[in-house]
């Protein structure tokens, strides 16, 4: 019921790639994700819902261990053995990623692609890059080595390489990591896929090159209707790329709303807090805020806020049950009972 | 190009270790308790007769004499004649090493082919049957003496089934022709001589003194694949690996396999020296005419050429057989070319 408002909300957004009302892309709704290990039962994710339409860059915001990347290995159906997965709704192209009917190997990679950070040991350090990327090829092409060896330089050439045909010869570790988030990028986009994850893309890489790597990223999205989803903890670089931006909060989903409405007028306590601890061009070390107190062990009895700890709006009618998700402008929702 | 000087810088950086071990060797000998003259000379021996001994044997002169006249001749190719033998310690040595090659090169062959492949099965399935089982085998090949593997081989096969030929050393001549040597190694020889028969019978007789060895090697090599791969497994590159859809052939053998060789070959030469200097016991109860034997005999004889001989040509093969691990090292890893 809750997601359901969630997901209502989203149809009628704003961004210019959308036209008639359709059907997204990516549908997410009720995606609950424990983990069964030896100290007990995780409760990774909780009701997790959201869609996203083609041509549309959604960023995952939130601090580390808030379940951004575990959300986005859920999606690809690369989670481990411990993991326990239920969702209401999780269908990407009307196809249903969570039924165990879907052959997701043939979809990653495909369809659905995915980059890391720290490109540099996200690669195979002993295999030439080009033949990495030949490799995605011949699986999903499918087609000959020596015709995917073409295609790979020809990927190369599409991430803006310089001299492909050389570079595809080169082992990650000649070339810089910006270089090698480039060559991560072409092997992903290599099968023309419909939607692309970006986990923290631009971790470890510097400033300049983070703006060459976000804006290729962008480009694609612009020219191909390709969809994407921008997991980060750097609220300035999600605000600067996304379409829409979803904050996470160990495990939920706090608050969603186009980027311009998010970061014009944040609702959820955790957001704000978020916004204050997020340095700009006139922030000191001293005017710089961090957010109080620390993610909830995931692992414990958990309050229905999990933010409840750290929360300085904290009210006794919080701890009454699960807290609804409502809408509080347009395509813009709150899991929050006292919202600002 | 650079490859080349990578290896020819390799290769000189083993002089030193060799200079050090032809001062060692020399000094280690000089070392032993015992008289080789008082040997030499008998039981009836008179001082005077021993004294004559030790004059002949050059053993009364000052130390660095002594050495400089090792050196000389070590450049000759003369490593002395054996004392309890009578013969020349170099020929000695190259009828004997072959034999011990032969057997501990099958020993490895043997626990590869045993150890490789269960350490890879184990890792993909940690925690599961396959992984226990794998822990048995090598405990219990770990375990139990090499001596005592080789008796109950001995008793089963060839007492109780009568499958193994006579455990007396290698190809008995009275049975087949021997192969007119030329490497020495029997297998070897007799296939260059076109004799098939001679080169089964060779096998056999191989076969129990080298699964009793090889079996003791099993438990570093699974162990260590087993470790290596499960490294490989839970990294980057292989879960980039799989968020493009390949395969888990491709990724198991492909991409973990063969970045988890690199370890795995450094132990294989470790193992290798390691048993090619304590097969003693199997050489012992096989009649097996290697050089763990011939070592053990010139210890307790005193006996200074042979056993100065025999630790050069362990020290050389051991230098040697660095040198072969990193040059395959540096095949299997192009990383290292270009390290120092």
């Amino acid at each position: 019921m809750r997601t359901e408002l969630m997901s209502a909300a989203s149809v009628p957004t704003e961004h210019p790639a959308a036209g008639h009302a359709r059907v997204p892309l990516l549908d997410v709704a009720g995606l609950t994700l424990d983990f069964e290990t030896r100290s007990g039962r995780v409760k990774a994710l909780d009701d997790v819902g959201f869609t996203l339409q083609k041509g549309e860059i959604l960023g995952i915001v939130g601090e580390s261990g808030s379940g951004k990347s575990v959300l986005s290995y859920a999606i690809m159906g690369l989670l481990n053995e411990a993991a326990r997965l239920t969702a209401e709704r999780l269908t990407f192209n009307g196809l249903d990623l969570a039924a165990g009917t879907t052959d997701l190997a043939a979809l990653r990679g495909r369809e659905l692609s995915m980059i890391f950070q720290s490109p540099r040991t996200a690669l195979n350090p002993i295999r030439r890059v080009g033949e990495q990327i030949a490799d995605v090829l011949v699986r999903h092409g499918p087609m000959p080595r020596a015709q995917a060896r073409d295609e790979a330089v020809a990927a190369l050439a599409r991430v803006r390489i310089p001299d492909p045909k050389a570079r595809a010869r080169a082992y990650p570790f000649e070339l810089s990591g910006g270089m090698c988030q480039r060559v991560m990028i072409a092997m992903a986009l290599a099968c023309r896929p419909a939607l692309l994850i970006a986990d923290e893309p631009t971790t470890g890489l510097d400033v300049t090159t983070q703006a060459v790597v976000m804006d290729l990223i962008r480009d694609i999205v612009d020219d191909t209707h390709m969809a994407a989803i921008l997991i980060t903890h750097d609220l300035a670089l999600a605000g600067e790329y996304a379409d829409r931006l979803m904050v996470m909060h160990a495990g939920h989903v706090v608050e969603t709303a186009p980027t311009e409405a998010l970061l014009a007028d944040p609702r959820h306590p955790y957001t704000r807090r978020l916004f204050a601890a997020t340095p700009t061009a006139d922030t000191t070390l001293d005017t710089l805020s961090t957010v109080p107190g620390r993610l909830p062990d995931l692992r414990r009895v958990l309050l229905p806020c999990r933010f409840a700890g750290r929360c300085d709006r904290h009210q006794p009618e919080c701890d009454a049950g699960p807290v609804p998700v409502v809408p509080v402008g347009i395509d813009h929702c709150v899991r929050c009972r006292v919202p600002t | 190009m650079k490859t080349a000087l990578t290896i020819l810088r390799r290769i000189a950086s083993a002089v030193p270790s060799l200079v050090g071990v032809v001062v060692v060797t020399f000094l280690l000998a000089r070392a032993l308790p015992g008289d080789p003259a008082a040997y030499y000379a008998g039981s009836s021996a008179t001082p005077e007769s021993i004294a004559s001994i030790r004059a002949h044997l050059g053993l009364d002169r000052p130390l660095p004499a002594q050495f400089v006249d090792y050196v000389v001749r070590l450049f000759n190719g003369d490593l002395g004649m054996s004392v309890s033998s009578g013969k020349p310690v170099a020929e000695d040595l190259t009828t004997r090493l072959p034999a011990s090659i032969e057997l501990t090169g099958m020993a490895l062959v043997f626990a590869l082919v045993i150890g490789l492949p269960l350490g890879v099965i184990a890792a993909t399935r940690p925690g599961r049957m396959a992984d226990h089982v794998c822990r048995l085998i090598v405990t219990v090949g770990a375990a139990f003496p090499t001596f005592f593997v080789a008796l109950m081989l001995m008793f089963v096969f060839y007492y109780k089934l009568g499958i193994a030929p006579e455990p007396l050393g290698r190809l008995s001549d009275i049975y087949y022709s021997l192969p007119p040597p030329v490497t020495g190694l029997l297998l070897v020889d007799t296939l260059i001589a076109g004799d098939l028969p001679a080169f089964v019978g060779a096998l056999a007789q191989l076969a129990l003194p080298s699964i009793s060895l090889g079996l003791f090697a099993l438990a570093p090599i699974a162990r260590m694949t087993r470790a290596a791969m499960l490294t490989a497994l839970s990294s980057d590159y292989c879960r980039t690996a799989r968020a493009m859809g390949l395969s888990s052939g491709r990724i198991v053998f492909g991409y973990a396999l063969r970045n988890a060789l690199l370890p795995i070959v450094n132990v294989l030469g470790m193992v290798f020296s390691f048993l090619l200097g304590a097969n003693v016991l199997v050489e012992q109860v096989f009649a097996w005419p290697g050089i763990g034997a011939y070592a053990v005999n010139a210890v307790i004889a005193s006996d200074y050429a042979a056993v100065q001989g025999f630790v050069l040509m362990m020290a050389i093969l051991y230098v040697l057989l660095n040198l072969a691990v990193d040059l395959i090292a540096t095949a299997i890893d192009p990383r290292v070319r270009y390290d120092g």
